[in-house]
């Protein structure tokens, strides 16, 4: 098994390397093929660990020592257990169809063969994440992912736009990642080792206060990655990227390791429940606060991000109050339709010749028949809709927040599910239904290639039957982690069944009645609630104001006053003061044969006079 | 009696002439005559010492700077003759071909 073990790390790598030598060469269809099979080898490796991972049959390989100093010993070790193989399986399946895609969506970009090798790049990294056996392996994927989507999300550099965005996206998780550094060396610290299984094993005995740090100090790492509030931000405008890259990295993978990292370290959490109820809140706070967000955006990608934001927020609160197979369910059921959601959307911004404004468009579902029809069951399963995905893992976490007690989050979901609902079909009917707006535009829409709708279908499938597997995905996973006790009565389950299918289903009539009839007046967007909500609660001109212009001013001054003043002028002192003594010494050869003895002469004088005065104290 | 401290005193006049020499002459052949008395002035000093001391090695030193002083004349006054026959010249002023 370890064969495969390797096999489904490693392949991806070996795509990624590949294509790279053909980065600066023009368009190269083999580039595409060829990372998207390895890939595709890469996943057909996991399935077969995910169908040979049991209760106590684990792969666990130390493929060599890495850092070994003094006390410190870090082996390249890497372990699929049932946590992380449901990782592997899911990263691996999107990014093949995500790969497949891509060949269509970029075929007429220069850089095709640059995207296909950062593509992967990028999957390596996430396994690395995914099957380490250590929080410094862990670290290192964490970093990796975090290039690979600065390096996406600037992949169209030239545009200032985009590469702002990267740098954004970079430095907000620059300060996740330090969070997350202490937490790993808190862990050191106390523990004396970086092996999940030793860490879990000793966590037990250390004082509450210092499993309290930890816990915070991850929970600041996963706030980074997942973009959680208030570094929150960043995600919205990584939609820069190319939309491939939107769907793999930042819906159905790179943002959820932050969940995966809560998930992976149950065991540290599931002492602290403070520190757990604390992410649940935040959880639930960012489900609301972004699907609010969702609904008076125009863009049609930052739309799915928002709602990506959103369905974040509900995996955290699973995880926080310690539900974590149902976060990890609701984890990859997102995975699905979400990534179906926004590859849709890519086909969409082609048709309409890269314009995202949902406004502008309206009435494609003529046009692009098979993309909205897959849309629309991504949104259907999104909102949690049965017999839909989204329907079986959401509905699980509402049950959770109120089996916990805690109504308040449970109310803030319930919101949240219909906030979901409605502006799922709002983009829906916006852009598929009503008059044909884009006419007036002069835009002829067109239909993606058929490979790419064929490569899309898989994930539409999961996206409805995916809810199916939840006895089986429970059992599975509990193996490991920490299984829920729901002491709910059964009548109140279903109760909150009916509930939530009752505020999803009237999210989306409602959605679907407003825009049936030409969708609300143009004043409202003079309400001041539109005007907070479109202007994402004016937390960007905030950090604009609050942040970035102090900082910018603070930066001038040290560029100004202490750079150029201090620093530079010494250094330039130092250098004048040779130069110029150069320029006058030079004088001295002369060339002349009379003169440089007389300078010798001076030269013996000096150093006899130096061997008979100095006498150095011995 | 002539002790250590006049044959040292004699290098050292004669060492202090040649230094002059070396720093004043402008004619190569008179440089060459101060680097004779510079050299001298040394083996003056190095046969002095070595009397003194008992020590032969001082004696065989003076000797080696004998054979070194020989061989770099012949090399100088061969370069001086080829030099002079080039330019019609031994004037050190007129050697400068190179200026910083």
């Amino acid at each position: 098994m370890e064969k495969y073990l390797y096999i489904a790390l490693f392949a991806p790598i070996v795509g990624s390397l590949i294509a790279a030598l053909f980065a600066q060469s023009p368009k190269n269809l083999f580039t595409g093929i060829f990372t998207s099979a390895l890939i595709f080898v890469s996943f057909i490796s996991s399935m077969i660990l995910l169908n040979y991972v049991d209760m106590d049959k684990i792969v666990h390989v130390e493929m060599m020592d890495w850092i070994s100093a003094g006390n410190l010993s870090v082996p390249f070790g890497f372990v699929v257990d049932q946590v992380s193989v449901i990782m592997m399986v899911t990263v691996t399946l999107v990014s093949t169809i995500v790969h497949i895609y891509s060949i269509g969506y970029m075929e007429h970009d220069e850089s095709f063969n640059r995207f296909f090798s950062y593509l992967s790049a990028f999957v390596f990294s996430m396994m690395i994440l995914v099957m380490s056996d250590n929080f410094i392996g862990l670290f290192i994927g964490w970093e990796g992912v975090g290039l690979c989507s600065w390096l996406l999300i600037g992949f169209w550099y030239k545009k200032h736009s985009a590469s702002w965005a990267a740098n954004e996206a970079f430095i907000m998780n620059r300060i996740g990642d330090l969070g997350m550094l202490m937490g790993i060396f808190l862990i050191y610290w106390n523990i004396g080792s970086f092996q999940y299984d030793v860490v879990f094993a000793n966590i037990v005995n250390l004082d509450p206060s210092e499993v309290t740090w930890i816990g915070i100090f991850l929970f600041i790492g996963a706030m980074g990655k997942s973009a959680q509030f208030p570094l929150h931000t960043w995600l919205a405008d990584a939609m820069e990227g190319p939309t491939p890259v939107s769907a793999l990295i930042h819906a159905a993978t790179m943002v959820t390791a932050g969940v995966y990292l809560i998930v992976r370290a149950g065991e540290i959490y599931i002492l602290i429940p403070e520190v757990g109820m604390f992410i649940a809140s935040l959880g639930a706070f960012v489900a609301v606060f972004a699907a609010s967000m969702a609904l008076v955006n125009k863009d049609l990608k930052r739309i799915i991000a928002y709602s990506t934001l959103s369905q974040l927020g509900y995996m955290f609160v699973a995880a926080g109050l310690g539900a974590y197979w149902i976060a990890l369910f609701h984890l990859m059921t997102h995975a699905f339709f979400k990534s179906l959601l926004f590859l849709g959307a890519g086909n969409v911004m082609h048709a309409m010749d890269g314009n995202l404004d949902i406004k502008r468009m309206g009435g494609l579902y003529k046009a692009m028949r098979p993309t909205a029809i897959l849309m629309s069951i991504a949104s259907v399963a999104l909102a949690g809709i049965y017999p839909l995905a989204g329907f079986f893992s959401k509905d699980k976490i509402l049950e959770v927040a109120f089996n916990n007690g805690s109504y308040l989050l449970w109310g803030a979901l319930f919101v949240g599910a219909g906030l979901t609902a409605f502006y799922s079909f709002r983009l829906v009917m916006l852009v598929f239904f009503g008059e044909k707006i884009y006419e007036k535009d002069g835009i002829h829409p067109h239909e993606a290639h058929p490979f790419v709708i064929y490569a899309l279908t898989p994930l539409a499938l999961l996206a409805i039957v995916a809810g199916f597997f939840e006895h089986s995905f429970h059992e599975f996973t509990t193996q490991l982690l920490s299984d829920y006790e729901f002491t709910l009565d059964h009548s109140v389950g279903a109760m909150l069944i009916f509930a939530t299918s009752a505020m999803a289903l009237s999210g989306i009539a409602y959605a679907v009645y407003k825009y049936k009839r030409g969708g609300f007046s143009e004043n409202i967007e003079n309400w001041g609630v539109y005007k907070l909500l479109s202007n994402q609660y004016y937390i960007p001109k905030l950090y604009e104001v609050a942040i970035m212009k102090p900082f910018t001013a603070l930066s001038r001054f040290a560029w100004l006053n202490i750079d150029n003043k201090i620093v530079d002028a010494s250094v330039d002192l130092i250098a004048k003061t040779i130069y110029g003594g150069g320029e006058k010494a030079r004088k001295m050869q002369s060339g002349n044969l009379s003169s440089m003895l007389r300078w010798m002469v001076v030269g013996i004088v000096v150093l006899l006079a130096l061997a008979i005065f100095y006498r150095p104290t011995v | 009696m002539i002790t250590l401290t006049h044959y040292l005193v004699l290098s050292a006049i004669l060492f202090s002439i040649g230094l002059v020499g070396v720093m004043k002459r402008k004619n190569l052949l008179m440089l060459f005559f101060s680097t004779e008395i510079l050299l001298n002035a040394v083996n003056i000093g190095f046969a002095a010492v070595s009397h003194y001391y008992n020590d032969l090695s001082g004696q065989m030193f003076a000797f080696f700077i004998i054979a070194v002083a020989a061989s770099e004349i012949a090399v100088g006054l061969g370069l001086l003759v080829l030099w002079y026959k080039k330019t019609g010249s031994v004037d050190l002023d007129s050697l400068q071909t190179m200026k910083g």
